[in-house]
This record gives C-alpha cells, structure tokens and sequence, in this order.
C-alpha cells in the first residue's frame, strides 16, 4: 500500500516520486486510529447524511483527496450497494492500511453513531412532543439543507479538466437534475442513461487525448 | 406492545438482512418497504408507529441512514422485554444488511485501485461525476420542498441561506452551524 511515506507533508507529497498517487497538498492518514477517529468526527457530524460532511471534512480539512478525486470516487461508491458513505469509508482506509484500515474506518462511522442512536431510543418516547425539540430538529434541518447547496458548489470546481468539458457536464447536471429532483425518475435508470452517455463520451475523449500525447 | 421472540426468529431476522442487502444500491433506505413487510406485515414485531418513528429519529441522528435497521431491531427486541434480545436483534440487522456488501466493496474497490489507469475506469470517474453534483442539488431541492408554505418557512428558508453562505466562505465547524440552527429552532424563530 502507500503507508510507506510516514510524513506526507505537501512540500514531501510535490518531491516524492508516487506523485501520480498522492496529487500536490493533499496528505495520508496517519494510522489506523487516525481513520477511526476520523471517520468518527465525520459520522457525528452528519445529521441527515453523511455525504456532505465528507467532502468538508475529508478534502478541504484533512485534504486526504482532491475535489476531482472525491468526485471520482464517489461516483464507485454511488453504484455500489450499500451506504455509499460507508462504501467511502472502507475505500480510503483499505487504500491505505489494507483490511485493518478498512475494519477502521468502518468502525468509525457505525460505532459512536449507533450508540447515540439508541441513547436517543431511550429517551425519545418521553420527550418528541416537546415544541422545543420539534424546533430544534427543525432548525437544524435547515442548516443541513444550506450546507448540502454549499458543497454542491464547492464540488463544482473538480470538474475542471473534466474531459466532457464544461457545457457537457452542465447539460448532464440539469438533465439528472430535472429527472430526479422535478420527475422522480427511480435513480437507477438516471445512471444507467445519462451516467452511461457520459461514460460513454468520456472515453471517446480519453482514447483522442491519449492517442496525440502517444503521437507526440 | 408485547410479542415473544425466539432464536429461530432472531436468526429469521438476520437471514432477512442478508438476503436483501446487496439490493441497497444507493443507500440503505430503500429496503426499508421490504423490512416493514416482514417486521410489520408478516410477523408483528413492530407496530407501525414504532416502524415510522425508528426511520425518523435515524434520518435526524448523527451516522449514516442505514442505522435505522439498527433502531428496527432494538425496539423489536424492547417489545419482546429484553436487553439482551433487544441487542442480539441490533446485531442480527447490522451484520446481515452491512456484511454483504462491505465484502463486496472491498472486492471492487481493490480491483477499482489496481487498474486505476484502466481508460475505462478514468471514463467512468469523469463521466459520473457531474451526476455526483446534480444528486446534491436535487436533495437539497427534495428537502427544501417539504417546506413549501412562503408566509411561515421564509424563516426556515433564511436559515438555508445563512448557513449555506456561511459553510461555503469559510472553514467554520460545521458543528457550530447545527448548532446555531438547533438553538434558533428550539427558541422556535424559525
């Protein structure tokens, strides 16, 4: 694996020769507990789904992966079953410590959260009727929804260099968008068609490009 | 409610998950109308009141959603009057919806890493990408719509707008934003 490089400072990840593998001003993490705890923070932040809290907390905080590739690898964790942010989890840590950092990071995002799950469970019957609790819920709801937006354009800037270029990406972006969130068209079908297209013409793009860096 | 659970019936349960957990492609919410047939429908192991609010306070709790099959467990384990029921239930429903598919990620995901430079797989990054962004948008539109009434959620909507400003120009905790949102709301402005 890459644990090789124990301290992966940006100066250390632009000099070393797996560049390719570690792109400049991201770093690793540390260790196994690194990624529990890590992972641990991020799953109790994450009122509402995880998913946003992830790309804070993994590309702009610990800077683990670069927007483009927390774009990339999402969209492997999105068709694979299961909760794609666990699927996220398991990724990053057997990248980077095998099973052991997969077990790791799976261990961070259940553990505190369940626990506190069934804390809740507890207490919940005796105090959901309470207005200050619906409010509170309520109010946070629509902080999560601000914070959802607020990646969604952040994210926007690892489309750069995307090989369907710009207008293609933002016809895809409407068009799952407006099947989705306006027709509710089942998501399966949205990534068969428009996913597919786009796979489609992204490798078209790739084999030109790759083909003039090989004639030149 | 007051039912009588068996370890053939805990088994059942597990048995249950199992079978159904690599059907969970997107999240684990959509096999929640397969649980509710065979917890509620078929064997009365939760009413639907219990059913309903195990998905709500899941989706409001902090971790990923799928915790709610957790929450299903425990209370079918409560209402048979046991901690220990309760518990072995909990992880009958975790182990059977996460395993499959945990194995089959790590499977995938090694095979994904090894042939990184596969033009197959750089087209499939790229070219789902913008989807990624789009499936953002579209939960931000689904959640937004729940509020739908301009004369009383223009607050709620307001909220939106500070915090989603706020969350994109600086590096704030994120965990002073929920909070700031729980205390508007629990002081019931919003």
């Amino acid at each position: 694996m890459e644990s090789d490089n124990n301290k992966p400072g940006p100066a250390a990840a632009a000099a070393a020769p797996g560049q390719a593998h570690l792109p400049e001003g991201t770093t690793h993490p540390q260790s196994p507990a690194d990624l529990f705890w890590s992972f641990s923070m991020l799953a109790l932040q994450g009122f509402g789904g995880v998913m946003a809290v992830a790309q804070r907390e993994l590309v702009e905080r610990k800077r683990w992966m670069t927007r483009q590739e927390f774009l990339g690898e999402w969209a492997v964790a999105q068709i694979m079953p299961g909760p794609n942010i666990i699927n996220l989890a398991l990724m990053l840590g057997d990248r980077h410590f095998g099973l052991r950092g997969a077990l790791a990071g799976f261990a961070g995002m259940v553990t505190f959260p369940l626990i506190i799950l069934l804390l809740i469970a507890l207490v919940f019957s005796s105090v959901e009727n309470i207005p200050a609790v619906q409010g509170g819920l309520r109010g946070m709801g629509g902080a999560v929804i601000g914070l959802i937006a607020a990646n969604a354009i952040k994210l926007v800037g690892g489309l750069k260099g995307n090989v369907m270029g710009t207008t293609l990406c933002a016809l895809q972006i409407v068009l799952t968008f407006v099947a989705v969130a306006l027709l509710r068209v089942p998501l399966m079908w949205v990534v068969l068609l428009v996913g597919g297209a786009g796979w489609a013409w992204a490798w078209l793009q790739l084999r030109r490009i790759d083909a003039m860096k090989g004639a030149a | 409610m007051s039912i009588v659970l068996t370890l053939s019936d805990v088994l059942t349960l597990f048995l249950h998950c199992l079978s159904i957990s690599l059907l969970a492609v997107g999240g684990g919410l959509i096999l929640a109308p397969d649980m509710h047939r065979l917890m509620v429908d078929e064997k009365s192991w939760l009413t639907e009141e219990q059913f309903t609010s195990s998905l709500a306070l899941a989706q409001s709790a902090p971790g990923p959603n799928v915790l709610y099959v957790a929450m299903l467990g425990w209370n079918a384990g409560m209402n048979a009057g046991s901690y220990a029921l309760a518990m072995a239930c909990v992880a009958a429903t975790l182990v059977g919806i996460m395993l499959p598919t945990t194995l089959l990620t790590l499977s995938v995901t090694r095979w994904a890493h090894r042939n990184r430079e596969w033009i197959g797989l750089r087209a499939f990054k790229q070219g789902l990408s913008p989807i990624v962004i789009a499936l953002l948008l579209s939960t931000v539109w689904l959640l937004s719509a729940v509020h739908n009434d301009p004369s009383r959620d223009w607050k709620l909507w307001l909220l939106t707008v500070v915090a989603g400003v706020v969350l994109y120009r600086t590096s704030i905790n994120l965990l002073w934003v929920l909070a700031a949102g729980a205390l508007v709301g629990a002081m019931g402005w919003v």
